[in-house]
């Protein structure tokens, strides 16, 4: 299991292929990948704030929650802070295990809880300014189905 | 003395990421009141508690939680990481 915490990019195919080769016993690797988005047109970066040393905490807590319940080979959590420009990777998950279905639940349940419950805070920048990502209340209920 | 840390625009209202203070608050919820009647910054900051969260010793808690033995207090908004 490996939790990074980073300001600098990281590459998708790179990570991916390091994971995969290392859990080599794993009939199934998923992984998925955050991207900085630009929904409104008008996004020039995305600043991400985060709580040095409970991130990790928080992180590690939820990836040995996955590893357990969903009897996992191996977990991978990637997540950057930082100034992030539009299209850049923002974090990446990637779960193996020996069947697909575990694989994929584990990453689903990963991304729920990293994003209500890792300390990090989006704040996009635009032209005009800059301004919090607010959590949803789907956020919030995305928890409750696990 | 207690550190007192904040993020995001709770961090941008108060004007400062941590503090170090001496308290003798008994609960989070006494701590924020404390820092609410120092000044109008605090207070706008914990106007509204159901849109704050708050961590004790880097470990989600909740405002009626005890602060005694505890030494580091977070107040930040639901997070949005992922």
């Amino acid at each position: 299991m490996r939790i990074a915490v980073q300001s600098a990019p990281f590459d998708i195919g790179t990570e991916a292929a390091a994971f995969a080769q290392a859990a080599a016993e794993a009939g199934a690797v998923v992984t998925f990948t955050g991207i900085v988005r630009d929904l409104s047109g008008g996004l020039s970066a995305m600043e991400i704030e985060h709580y040095p040393g409970m991130t990790e905490r928080a992180i590690r807590d939820i990836a040995l929650q996955a590893m357990s319940r969903w009897n996992l080979i191996d977990a991978l959590v990637i997540h950057r802070h930082g100034r992030l420009r539009v299209a850049e990777p923002i974090m990446m998950v990637a779960t193996a295990a020996a069947h697909r279905a575990n694989a994929f639940e584990a990453a689903e349940f990963l991304m729920d809880y990293l994003k209500s419950r890792a300390p990090f805070w989006k704040k996009e920048i635009t032209a005009s300014g800059a301004e919090w990502v607010a959590a949803t209340e789907q956020d919030e209920a995305a928890l409750t189905r696990w | 003395m207690i550190d007192v840390l904040y993020f995001a625009w709770v961090r941008e209202r108060i004007g400062l990421p941590r503090e170090r203070i001496e308290t003798s608050a008994a609960t989070v919820a006494d701590l924020v009141a404390e820092l609410s009647a120092r000044e109008d910054r605090y207070a706008a900051a914990f106007a509204d508690l159901s849109s704050l969260r708050v961590a004790l010793d880097q470990d989600l808690s909740d405002f009626s939680a005890p602060l005694a033995g505890v030494r580091e207090v977070a107040f930040f908004p639901p997070m949005t990481g992922g």
